[in-house]
Order: structure tokens, then C-alpha cells, then sequence
């Protein structure tokens, strides 16, 4: 009762740095709380995952556990979510701002009747009356709005980064397995098939290629590849992002996209081309170790963010670079 | 089946790509203050271009639904000239800065009132705050199936059949009509609209209806504002950018390479 709740996800079975980071960031309002933090583990065969959290010296771990929790159907978590924060009442809710949270999180809180804040950035507990003091940037990173709701539980999804990520405590946590009452019903949206595709994981890269509105053909991208495989015999991992009007083109996936609603990054380098630089473009890179620009536009947003910058046509400067690099 | 009737949620914003110097934040008055023209959300567009596609695929109609404050049927009327049939606005001091559950209130109010529909499309979020919230929260007032992220919508024997983006690629979904579609940006940038036919369609007469809590019947103790305690500027992100000068590309790209040579 009254805990901190956070939502567990995985990847291959293994627990996602991000969930690790909510319970760092859960541990330390627990303690302005004076309460403790417990996760949920949603799923088909929940065991193993509930026992490696279960080793983050958590106070409880729920295994919320049913067949129609396999895969992530929308649906069927919301329910069993509803179901579980009715059954155990938790005061503030965490969920990661990604796919999972994105779906979830604002479903869930208007059946819980409360008021969901997304991609918060900081948290804190107000000592007045224990709500949830909400940090969220706005306009697309242009301000900070620092928020408070109405609503039990407190419900909140977190940017990726805010935290560190936690690491392993010596107290073990009870395991409680909880049978969420699903049945097909709770089933609107019906799973067809899912089509895996070659995604790219640009926050695994040393260094970050990326093109914007201004590069003008699809194919110029090569160019920005040629770069890539010099780069990459000197600079490790090298790998080609974008700004969203080349996924909105259809030129590139958006696992290539880099900002708000793409990856945030911070890799040792990251070279923007033909980039102008729009808000939510530069909170997806701007912690990046250093920054280069190229850019026909001496005025544009990029150049006051960069750390070197070059002003010409990437036409010119690519093919001329490349041939330098490769000297 | 006949043509969808599809309603299209688009939110008038101040533009979210306007360069970083043109906003600014009145601290005092907890306000953002952007020094650029309003467009419609990016995403809002999306939805109105999938929208658009559907009813080239399968014929139907598309209605625009527009909630603010002060909503512009100027900024609005482009959607009519890429392809809509009709625009409403809902307008009134009383919409100002709602949290969205209020926000999916009003709309699915006004949905109501509109009668028949088949599917509603909404930005996966909206511009300006990023909450990405008020399609899913329609889709549960209504009661109405939901699926978030589209990249391609199809209609297909009184079902929507919906390719979404999921991490590892994308999911083939389907759901019973009536459903709600959050519309990603995958799916295409909205038509372009020819300026000319956009000043035409200044010029045209056309009955834009515009509904407030009055003619929705809504009591405004009902809606709730975001309760925004402090507005803040953004942490600086300006670093000194040291030029690459030089005559030619060459030179240019000389320099540069030196740089590269240096950050190994």
C-alpha cells in the first residue's frame, strides 16, 4: 500500500537500462515519501524477470502474469494495469517514456481518474500535501513548464537519461504473483502480424552522421555514407541518422531519426548536414560530446549549438573531406 | 461498405519549427511567447494527409475539428483546400490551456453532435506541448478502439486495418469501425497546397461553424486547466562555433579534416 509503483520492460529478457533509471529516480522520492517502491512485471512468463528485479532490493515485485499479456497488446496491459493499481493502490506511478508508456500511460490514467504528465525530466514530491511536483519541457524544448495534477495514483512518464541507472541491493524483494481476470473482450485491436525490420541503435554509435532538410536528393545520402566509411576506420561505430523531413520524404526509417519524437543521443561526434537546426531537433543531440556543422546558412539555429562549423554546400565540402580523411 | 465518414483532430499551434531565438518565456505570466505565424500541429497534418489518402482509396467525407482558443479559420481553411469538406471550430475563453482528459471532453462532446462517424485521426502529439495524450484519452471516452503510431491506414470490410510503428520495425493491426487512429509522421507530409487556390479559398464563402461551451452544452466548472506552477527559459545549449574558413571547399574541407584527425 501507499508505495511507489514503477513499470518493468525488458528487451531479450534482459531488463532495460530505463527501467533501471526509475528505480533510481523512484528510490529517491520514496525517500521524501517515506515510503518504499515496488514494480510491476507484466506478462506471459514473468518468473525470471520478476527475479532479477526482485534483486534491486525493491519492496515488492508483482508478476502480473496472463496469456493475453504476451506481446505488448495495448489493450490487454491497460486492463491489467487498471486492474492491479485498483487492487494495490499505489500514491505515484512511473512508467518510461517509450513505446510501452507512450500507449499505456494516458489510457491508463483516465481509468484511474487522474492526471497524466508525459516525458518528465524531473520529479520531486511537494512537501505540502505529497504531490507529485512535475518538471516537462515545452515547445519542443523551449521552455519548462514545472506542473502539479489531481489524480491518485500521481502518474508521470519519464524521459530516458533523467536517472542514473540503479544498481544491484543486498535485500532481496518478495515476489508476489497476481492473476489479472483478462478475458478476449478487453481485445479491440487485433495483432496481425509484426514485420521486423533492420532498426539502427544510433545511442550505440561514437559518432552520428545525420542529414537534414537540406540535403536535396535522396541519393546525396551517399555521400553521408561515403564520410561514414572513412570515419569509421579511426572513429569506431559510425552511423547515419536524420531530422524528421527525411523520414517524412519516405527517405529513411525513423529508427534513423534523431530528436523529440526520434533518439536522444550523445555520442563523441555528431555531424550535422544540411540540419538548420528546429528545437526538437537539437534536444535529441545537443549533449553530444562535440558538435560539427555544415550549413549554406551562416544564420541558421545549428551553428550557435555547434562546436565547428562550415559554411558551404555539402557538395562540395563531402567529396573534398572524404578525399582529406582518406590521405 | 460506402465511404468512411472520418474526422480529422487538428490543433492550431504557434510554429514549432520557428528558430529558438523567436521564442521566448514571460516568466511573470507563465507564458511562452513564440514571434512566428500559427500553423496547424505537424502531426495534425500527418492525420489530415492520411486522411486525404482514404478518401481517394474509398471515397467518403472528412470533417475538421479544431479546439482552442482563438482559432484562426485562415490557419484552418488550408485543410479545406488539401482536401477536407468541412471545418468546425471549437472556440471559447473557456478552452484556454486545458489538461487533456478536459480537452478529449470537449471533443468527444462535439463529435457527439456531429452524429456518424467511422474513424477519427489525431497527430500522435500535438507541437506545442508534446503530451501526446488527448487521441488515446477520445478513444477511451468514446469507447472506441485505439491505435497509436499509424504509418498506413486502410479501411477493409467495415474495419480500419492499421500498419503501426512498433520498435523492432512495424505491427499489422485491425480493429472494428468506429475506431481512433494517432496518426505518425511515417506516414507522409499533407499535400501541398497551391497558393493560389488557398487565396481562393480565402476569398469563398463558406459556413464554418463555431461551437463554444454554450452550444455544447458543457458547464465550465468541468474543465480544468493545466495547473502550471512556474514557467522556466530552457538551459542555454549555445556553444562557440569555431568557422572552418577558408577560400575554397577545399580548404574548407582541409580544416575540418584536421579537426576530425584531432577528435580520434
Amino acid at each position: 500500500m501507499s508505495d511507489i509503483l514503477i513499470l518493468v520492460e525488458s528487451k531479450g529478457g534482459a531488463l532495460e537500462k530505463m527501467t533501471l533509471e526509475l528505480i533510481q529516480g523512484a528510490g529517491g522520492l520514496a525517500k521524501e515519501l517515506g515510503t518504499g517502491v515496488s514494480a510491476v512485471v507484466a506478462g506471459n512468463e514473468t518468473s525470471q524477470l520478476a527475479d532479477s528485479v526482485a534483486a534491486y532490493g525493491l519492496n515488492k515485485v508483482y508478476r502480473l502474469e496472463h496469456p493475453l499479456l504476451k506481446d505488448f497488446q495495448p489493450d490487454a496491459w491497460v486492463a491489467a494495469l487498471e486492474w492491479l493499481c485498483k487492487q494495490i493502490s499505489p500514491k505515484v506511478f512511473l512508467i518510461s517514456h517509450a513505446f510501452v508508456g507512450r500507449e499505456v500511460a494516458p489510457r491508463l490514467a483516465y481509468r484511474m481518474n487522474t492526471e497524466l504528465t508525459t516525458d518528465c525530466t524531473g520529479l520531486r514530491i511537494d512537501p505540502a500535501d505529497k504531490g507529485l511536483v512535475r518538471t516537462k519541457p515545452i515547445y519542443g524544448g523551449n521552455a519548462v513548464a514545472i506542473v502539479k495534477a489531481e489524480g491518485t495514483p500521481q502518474i508521470v512518464t519519464v524521459r530516458k537519461g533523467i536517472f542514473d541507472p540503479a544498481e544491484p541491493a543486498p535485500a532481496k524483494s518478495e515476489v508476489v504473483p497476481m492473476a489479472p481476470p483478462l478475458n478476449d473482450s478487453a481485445i479491440k485491436v487485433k495483432s496481425l502480424k509484426t514485420v521486423e525490420q533492420e532498426v539502427v541503435e544510433l545511442d550505440k554509435a561514437n559518432v552520428v552522421i545525420s542529414g537534414g532538410r537540406g540535403i536535396a536528393e535522396k541519393e546525396d545520402f551517399e555521400l553521408l555514407a561515403a564520410l561514414a566509411k572513412a570515419l569509421s576506420k579511426t572513429h569506431g561505430k559510425v552511423l547515419i541518422g536524420c531530422s524528421r523531413p527525411v523520414v517524412d520524404k519516405g527517405w529513411m526509417s525513423s529508427d534513423h531519426q534523431v530528436g523529440l519524437t526520434g533518439s536522444m543521443i550523445s555520442p563523441d561526434s555528431y555531424v550535422a548536414i544540411g540540419i538548420s537546426g528546429a528545437v526538437q531537433h537539437l534536444v535529441g543531440m545537443v549533449r553530444s560530446k562535440k558538435i560539427i556543422a555544415i550549413n549554406t546558412d551562416l544564420g541558421c539555429n545549428m551553428f550557435k549549438v555547434a562546436d565547428y562549423g562550415v559554411v558551404g554546400d555539402y557538395k562540395d565540402i563531402l567529396p573534398a573531406l572524404i578525399k582529406k580523411l582518406e590521405d | 461498405m460506402k465511404g468512411p465518414k472520418i474526422i480529422v483532430c487538428a490543433k492550431q499551434i504557434p510554429d514549432p519549427e520557428a528558430p529558438f531565438s523567436n521564442v521566448s518565456v514571460d516568466v511573470e505570466k507563465r507564458e511562452v511567447m513564440v514571434d512566428a505565424p500559427d500553423v496547424i500541429s505537424p502531426y495534425d497534418e500527418n492525420a489530415l494527409e492520411a486522411a486525404i489518402r482514404i478518401k481517394e482509396e474509398f471515397g467518403g467525407k472528412i470533417t475538421v475539428l479544431s479546439m482552442g482558443r482563438k482559432v484562426s479559420d485562415t490557419v484552418l481553411r488550408k485543410t479545406v483546400a488539401a482536401g477536407a469538406d468541412s471545418l468546425i471550430l471549437l472556440d471559447d475563453p473557456a478552452f484556454a490551456r486545458l489538461e487533456s482528459r478536459s480537452v478529449a471532453q470537449v471533443l468527444s462532446v462535439a463529435i457527439k453532435k456531429i452524429g456518424d462517424f467511422d474513424l477519427i485521426l489525431t497527430g500522435r502529439q500535438a507541437g506545442d506541448w508534446d503530451s501526446g495524450q488527448v487521441g488515446l484519452i477520445l478513444a477511451e471516452v468514446l469507447g472506441i478502439p485505439a491505435v497509436s503510431l499509424a504509418r498506413s491506414i486502410k479501411i477493409q470490410d467495415g474495419s480500419v486495418v492499421v500498419e503501426k510503428i512498433v520498435p523492432v520495425g512495424y505491427e499489422v493491426v485491425e480493429a472494428a469501425l468506429p475506431a481512433l487512429v494517432t496518426v505518425s509522421n511515417e506516414v507522409g507530409e499533407l499535400r501541398y497546397v497551391a497558393r493560389t487556390k488557398m487565396m481562393a479559398l480565402l476569398r469563398r464563402p463558406m459556413t464554418i461553424p463555431k461551437w463554444g461551451t454554450k452550444q455544447l452544452d458543457l458547464s465550465v466548472e468541468a474543465l480544468r486547466p493545466v495547473q502550471l506552477t512556474e514557467l522556466c527559459p530552457p538551459p542555454d545549449m549555445r556553444r562557440d562555433c569555431m568557422f572552418m574558413e577558408g577560400a575554397s571547399p577545399d580548404e574548407k574541407a582541409a580544416k575540418l579534416a584536421a579537426v576530425f584527425k584531432e577528435l580520434r
